[in-house]
């Protein structure tokens, strides 16, 4: 066999989630990488090991679970939901409720956080099974509105909702985020505070970041094996031509309504992890914006697959830090009257009389880097949409393909 | 560049249907109207097929051929008469049902799954005869695992039986025609039907491409046995294979019979066959 990587003596081994060494080798390096991280191990990796940084990819790694769950309803089944914001919602105050600490004014059972996330999961799940039959009788762009209404409502709820949310402009505080199994005063694993993990001192944030690596993992896992056994292969036989996928044995309300659960089980439980790692979060949280930036990570990634997931999430979170970064860079550029001081000043707005697109200080005209993150996102959709419908995994085809046949590249 | 090692212990050959059983006819039309807002689609058509045998539709364009494939899949719902299976009236019952009784199909205009592989559209035409959940899949546990390999070898005696096997991992969109229809062919067979019905399997193919048509037809009745009802507008294939055929006009059934019966019958020369012969 050696020698012949693309022969396979059984399906067993062909049919194993990465059949051939190279990926196998590829997924080692790839864990080890990420495994190494809050560590600071790795060269070229070391800035990673910042509380800044580790904060912003465990949130990362939490979206992923949320953007799995899109996909899933969205990428393999084709049905457009805008509502995912009000299914993380869902999720959050569920697991507010049951882990989060009471006072007068609000609830919280003080439950672990595990059992609250699990919940959670399976209260948005109780939901959107409520959901689907409407998916059923509507299709394409309306429901998307109709998904979209959703967002409304939750918006409407938890800002009135005040023993569960919170008041509406403050929010509310949930539990800490931590690991034991029933008794929320002595925590098996803490995931909050510093300390030393495995010899190494870490940051709370780094101890998050590996925790949540785990469980993020674990989802992707469980939606790839999805993607390919017989449920999977309905929701994109419905997707592709459901007539056709009904005449074959595919029973469409079924199969609507097990991606819709699936989908917000997982929308649920990311939701659930957001706000307890965040730890402190108003009502607007789950507004439409958050919506968006799921289909952003869908559709930029590559909907359907689940490479395109973990792609796409890291593409759309580090995004706002590129644009920060690049401000950044411009302002220095400025100050320091480099020879690309000119064009940075067009760029971006430094005083109150300045021109400019982007605007640092909050004031006057000019986008906040929040909107131009907006706007980016939009663009992006938009330009994927248009040019690369298979989103950056397909891109990674092209490259991969290239490489395939390379030196012969025709 | 995949050698054959079977894991689940089926193979093609074990499905062979011997039909026979508590019932008169396989499938019966009685008198099945059907009308679109005026237009009458089918009128009063009454015909059945048996066991293991070839039925052939023939009518020009708008006879109402596919309409009674419709009729029979659950797609549409005929506002008079009766559709029988085995004795039980099909009648109300949703696709997905009427395909769990082992009725599969092709389309007359392509209808695979674009995105999915050769692989992926043959496999799910075994959803009908499968039950891994979505817990058990997403987990992978041991009947998930098993009832995929088992799939796998059956799908890949399919893929022998109708030569699609340098296909096997292309996204269908990309085929070329003649073999889209061969895969369609397969995604209906990975159903293990014990009817199929082939909507103008051959419509838009050149001689060869016709002749390997014929050929897999002839031998999924042979060795499978599984009865087919053809709906074919290619006359020649249509007297060499069926058993009998039936002649729809404007949605009216004008004879049923062998085909040495029907070339000579004077009302279809008339209405249909004409010029040809
Ligand atoms: N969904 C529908 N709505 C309205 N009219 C329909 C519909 N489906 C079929 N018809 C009409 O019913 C009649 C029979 O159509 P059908 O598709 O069954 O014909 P056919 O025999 O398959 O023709 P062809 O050889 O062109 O495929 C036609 O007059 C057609 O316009
Ligand atoms: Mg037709």
């Amino acid at each position: 066999m050696r020698g012949r990587p693309l022969l396979y003596v059984d399906y067993n081994k062909e049919q194993s989630l990465f059949p051939t060494i190279a990926q196998k080798v590829l997924l080692a390096i790839g864990a080890l990488i990420a495994i190494s991280v809050p560590f600071g191990l790795v060269p070229g990796f070391k800035f990673l090991a910042s509380p800044g940084w580790l904060q912003l990819l465990v949130i990362a790694l939490i979206f992923m679970i949320g953007a799995a769950g899109l996909n899933i309803v969205t990428g393999m089944a084709g049905q457009i939901s805008l509502g995912h914001a009000f299914f993380m919602g869902i999720g959050a105050y569920t697991t507010a409720a049951l882990s989060g600490s009471s006072t007068e004014a609000l609830w919280g059972m003080e439950l672990p956080m595990w059992f609250g996330v699990i919940v959670g999961g399976l209260v948005a799940a109780g939901l959107g099974i409520l959901i689907a039959p409407t998916a059923v009788r509507v299709r394409g762009l309306y429901l998307a509105i109709v998904t979209l209404g959703l967002v409304f409502i939750g918006q409407h709820l938890f800002r009135n909702w005040n023993q569960v949310a919170g008041i509406a402009e403050l929010g509310r505080n949930w539990g800490p985020f931590q690991l034991s199994l029933w008794d929320i005063d002595g925590p098996t694993l803490d995931l909050a505070t510093d300390g030393e993990w495995f010899g190494f001192f870490l940051p709370g944030q780094g101890k998050a970041y590996l925790f949540m690596l785990v469980v993020a993992a674990l989802f992707l896992l469980l939606a790839k094996n999805l993607a390919r056994t017989r449920i999977g292969r309905s929701f994109a036989a419905i997707r592709d031509r459901d007539i056709a996928a009904e005449v074959m044995g595919v029973n469409e309300a079924k199969a609507k309504t097990q991606a819709f659960a699936i989908s917000s089980f997982y929308a649920g439980v990311a939701g659930g992890l957001y706000a307890t790692f965040l730890g402190f979060l108003p009502p607007e949280q789950w507004s439409l914006f958050l919506s968006v930036q799921f289909i952003a990570i869908v559709l930029i990634g590559g909907a359907g697959t689940v490479i395109g997931v973990v792609l796409g999430t890291l593409f759309v979170q580090l995004l706002p830090r590129l644009v920060e970064n690049f401000t950044g860079f411009l302002s220095d550029q400025i100050a320091d009257g480099t020879w690309l001081a000119p064009i940075a000043d067009i760029v971006i707005k430094t005083g109150s009389g300045d021109f400019g697109v982007l605007s640092l200080d909050a004031q006057g005209a000019g986008l906040s880097i929040f909107q131009a993150n907006t706007v980016l996102y939009g663009l992006l959709i938009a330009v994927f949409l248009i040019f690369e419908p298979l989103g950056l995994y397909g891109i990674w085809l092209k490259v991969r393909n290239y490489w395939k046949g390379w030196p012969f590249t025709y | 560049m995949t050698t054959h090692s079977h894991v689940g212990k089926r193979t093609l050959a074990d499905w062979r249907h011997r039909g026979g059983g508590d019932y008169e006819h396989l499938l019966e039309f009685r008198d099945v109207s059907l009308a679109f807002k005026g237009v009458k689609a089918l009128t009063d058509v009454s015909f059945h097929v048996d066991d293991g045998e070839l039925f052939a539709v023939i009518g020009p364009n708008g006879a109402g051929k596919t309409s009674t494939f419709n009729c029979l899949n659950g797609v549409y719902k005929p506002q008079e008469g009766e559709i029988l299976w085995k004795g039980e009236s099909l009648l109300g019952k949703r696709p997905d049902v009427i395909a769990g009784h082992g009725i599969a199909r092709t389309f007359q205009n392509i209808e695979l799954f674009a995105h999915m592989t050769v692989l992926e559209n043959l496999l799910t035409g075994r959803h009908v005869r499968t039950n891994v959940g979505p817990l058990a899949g997403a987990l992978w546990f041991g009947s998930a695992k098993k009832e995929e390999l088992e799939n796998r070898a059956l799908v890949e005696d399919i893929i022998d039986l109708l030569e699609i096997k340098a296909w096997r991992k292309y996204p269908v969109a990309l085929l070329p025609y003649g073999i889209q229809k061969r895969v369609e062919l397969g995604r209906a067979l990975a159903m293990e039907p014990e009817l199929l019905l082939l909507d103008e399997p051959v419509a838009g193919m050149n001689l060869e491409e016709t002749e390997d048509m014929a050929r897999f037809i002839l031998d999924i009745r042979e060795e499978l046995g599984i009865a087919i009802i053809l709906v074919e507008h290619d006359m020649g294939l249509v007297m060499d294979i069926a058993d009998r055929i039936m002649v729809l006009d404007f949605g009216v059934e004008i004879a049923v019979g062998a085909p040495a019966a029907i070339q000579s019958d004077p009302q279809v020369i008339k209405a249909y066959l004409g010029e040809d012969f």
